[in-house]
């Protein structure tokens, strides 16, 4: 069903589980690396491979960062907790259970304020706890390397048992037609709050960061939930975006037809956008947790927890704020550099030196536009906000115009090297030596000569036509200000 | 007290991936059933000044530094698996699922 229709018959509710892999040097329950990308199977030992008699204890920093996670998320910490035991029989826990917890979570009943469309919308936040993650399967034999048609399955532990935190919305209400926004502005704004902590990488593409969006709706005027479904692992903001977009037009199709939602776990499809079913979702109890007999309670110090949240850094939302102001930028444009994912950018380029609205200028024009060209992200082009920040110092020290400027972001995109060597090898310098400038001018008059007529007779206006011809003839490399009073000057003419 | 039905036993087995035979139902329920019963009798003596524990010490906050230690070689660490594919533990089929 098309996506205005379903939300003229339906109300969306929303809810996100996301879990994060912290950045700490060895795992959570042993003193294996966390390093992304390492061979199979090299990061392992006794106690994350389950061997008998191996016995878990907890990473100091693990238990410090997610309590700092929690009181950025403005959450209560518990004064004693424990981990649980989530059972469960699948290959990539090879314990056969997980390490996490249940009803006894580190961080609870917080919030998050997030933006959309220049309002504010608070997100609650039910619970944030410590897990391990799970080792990598790979399944072979089957046509497309997925489950289905799979012969057998080969699996990497390297993975299992490096810290991850789980992050859990309460159920997200009143945001109609927003829905998707919402979705994408919380989990863009969950990753700016982890990196401000620095406590995990959040590459959503190596999958430290992963969202698991649940969807249901209800009938407009309707207060009574729906039966939800839950999108496992969307692996980018956008997909977030999309998914429950996609998710939100799927339901209201079966339920405007009298059908009914299964409850189950829906996987998303980066190339169609739409999503499929998974397994049933097991009831809760089925995972039969119980408090981890290998390990001792938590309990931090409230004179700890204190001292964390009065070391916690400036938040994204107050950075912002800040910078908002110290830039003078208008709401609308904060917004349009946020959803560029061009704030970082912009601020790193003020920091290495750049005006902020020339850094503005060139993240969110020419070089958006060339992002947007070749379908990347703007982080992802070949330029840094430094290179950036010398272009503007050319410009300003008047080495080169915006025109110039632009052919030497060209070039640095094309890998030609620094801004000054692009300058160098392209011969971009604009055109200083008077003499050369005088030539140009005396060749243009004398090719234009209505025009010159023109202005002697007080047409000042059509300096223009002149001046963009000295331009041409200089293949942009004139300082056209220059050039117009140049001009003026030889046709004895003044303003 | 008979608590373990044959359902439960079903259903138990079910998620522990278990193929069991209709006459195994019925004799693990009995087995379940003695076991439960005899550690049923620890309530009988939990009073209310016994307050409910996970863990046999009195302890709180058993921390390790976050500290690399060494792995296992891959040849030490797939050494006792029944199969392995490219450095990998192999495992059978794995039906309906995705995690
Ligand atoms: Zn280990």
């Amino acid at each position: 069903m098309p996506y205005d229709e379903a939300l003229e018959r339906f109300e969306p509710v929303l809810g996100l589980e996301t879990h994060v892999e912290l950045g700490t040097n060895s795992k959570m329950f042993c003193g294996c690396p966390t390093t992304f990308g390492a061979p199979p199977n090299t990061h392992v030992c006794p106690t994350c491979l389950a061997f008998p008699g191996a016995l878990p204890v907890a990473n100091a920093v693990a238990i410090e960062s997610t309590i700092r996670i929690g009181l950025a998320l403005n959450c209560s910490i518990a004064e004693w907790c424990r981990f649980a035991r989530k059972n469960y029989f699948y290959p990539d826990m090879p314990k056969n259970y997980q390490i996490s917890q249940y009803d006894e979570p580190l961080c609870f009943d917080g919030y998050l304020d997030i933006t959309v469309e220049g309002k504010t919308v608070r997100i609650e936040i039910e619970r944030v706890h410590l897990e391990e993650d799970t080792g990598k399967s790979t399944h072979v034999g089957g046509a497309t390397g997925r489950i289905q048609g799979a012969d057998h399955s080969i699996v990497d532990y390297n993975r299992a048992g490096i810290p991850l935190v789980e992050i859990v919305t309460k159920p997200i209400e009143g945001t109609d037609r927003l829905a998707p926004e919402v979705a994408r502005a919380y989990a863009t704004e969950l990753r700016e709050v982890m990196r401000s902590l620095g406590v995990s990488d959040v590459r959503m593409d190596q999958g430290s960061m992963r969202c698991d969006v649940n969807v249901s709706l209800m009938p407009r005027g309707s207060t009574e939930w729906g039966t939800r479904t839950e999108t496992k692992n969307v692996n980018s903001f956008r997909s977030v975006e999309r998914s429950v977009r996609g998710e939100i037009e799927r339901q209201a199709a079966i339920l405007a037809e009298g059908g009914r939602i299964i409850q189950e776990t829906r996987h998303f499809h980066e190339d169609t956008g739409l999503t499929t079913s998974g397994r049933s979702k097991e009831e809760a109890q089925d995972y039969r947790y119980f408090p981890e007999p290998d390990l001792v309670p938590i309990a931090p110090d409230p004179a700890w927890v204190a001292q964390l949240k009065a070391e916690l850094p400036e938040l994204p939302s107050v950075r912002r704020a800040r910078l908002q102001a110290e830039w003078g930028v208008s709401d609308l444009d904060m917004a349009a550099m946020h959803n560029a994912d061009a704030f970082g950018l912009v601020e790193a380029t003020v920091e290495a030196g750049a005006p902020a609205a020339d850094a503005r200028k060139w993240w969110m024009g020419e070089l958006a536009r060339r992002a947007n060209e070749n379908g990347v992200a703007l982080a992802e082009l070949p330029i840094t906000p430094a290179q950036i920040a010398r272009v503007t110092e050319l410009v300003k020290s008047g080495a080169l115009n915006d025109k110039l400027a632009r052919q030497v972001l060209e070039g640095v995109l094309a890998g030609e090297g620094s801004p000054d060597e692009v300058v160098e090898a392209r011969g971009l310098k604009i055109v200083n030596d008077e003499g050369e400038l005088s030539a140009i001018i005396d060749q243009v008059i004398a090719d234009n000569a209505d025009a010159a007529d023109k202005i002697r007779g007080g047409k000042i206006a059509a300096v223009g036509a002149l001046v963009g011809g000295v331009m041409k003839a200089s293949r942009g490399k004139a300082d056209a200000g220059r050039a117009r009073a140049l001009i003026l000057e030889k046709l004895g003419v003044t303003e | 007290m008979s608590a373990i039905t044959r359902e439960e036993v079903a259903h138990l087995a079910r998620l522990s991936r278990l193929a069991l035979a209709d006459e195994e139902l019925d004799h693990f329920a009995a087995q379940l059933d003695q076991i439960v019963g005899a550690v049923a009798r620890v309530a009988e003596v939990a009073t209310a000044d016994i307050p409910p524990s996970s863990h046999a010490l009195p302890l709180t906050n058993v921390f390790r530094p976050d500290v690399v230690a060494p792995s296992l070689t891959p040849e030490q660490a797939l050494s006792g698996a029944p199969a392995v594919e490219d450095d990998r533990f192999r495992v059978p089929r794995i039906l309906g699922e995705e995690a």
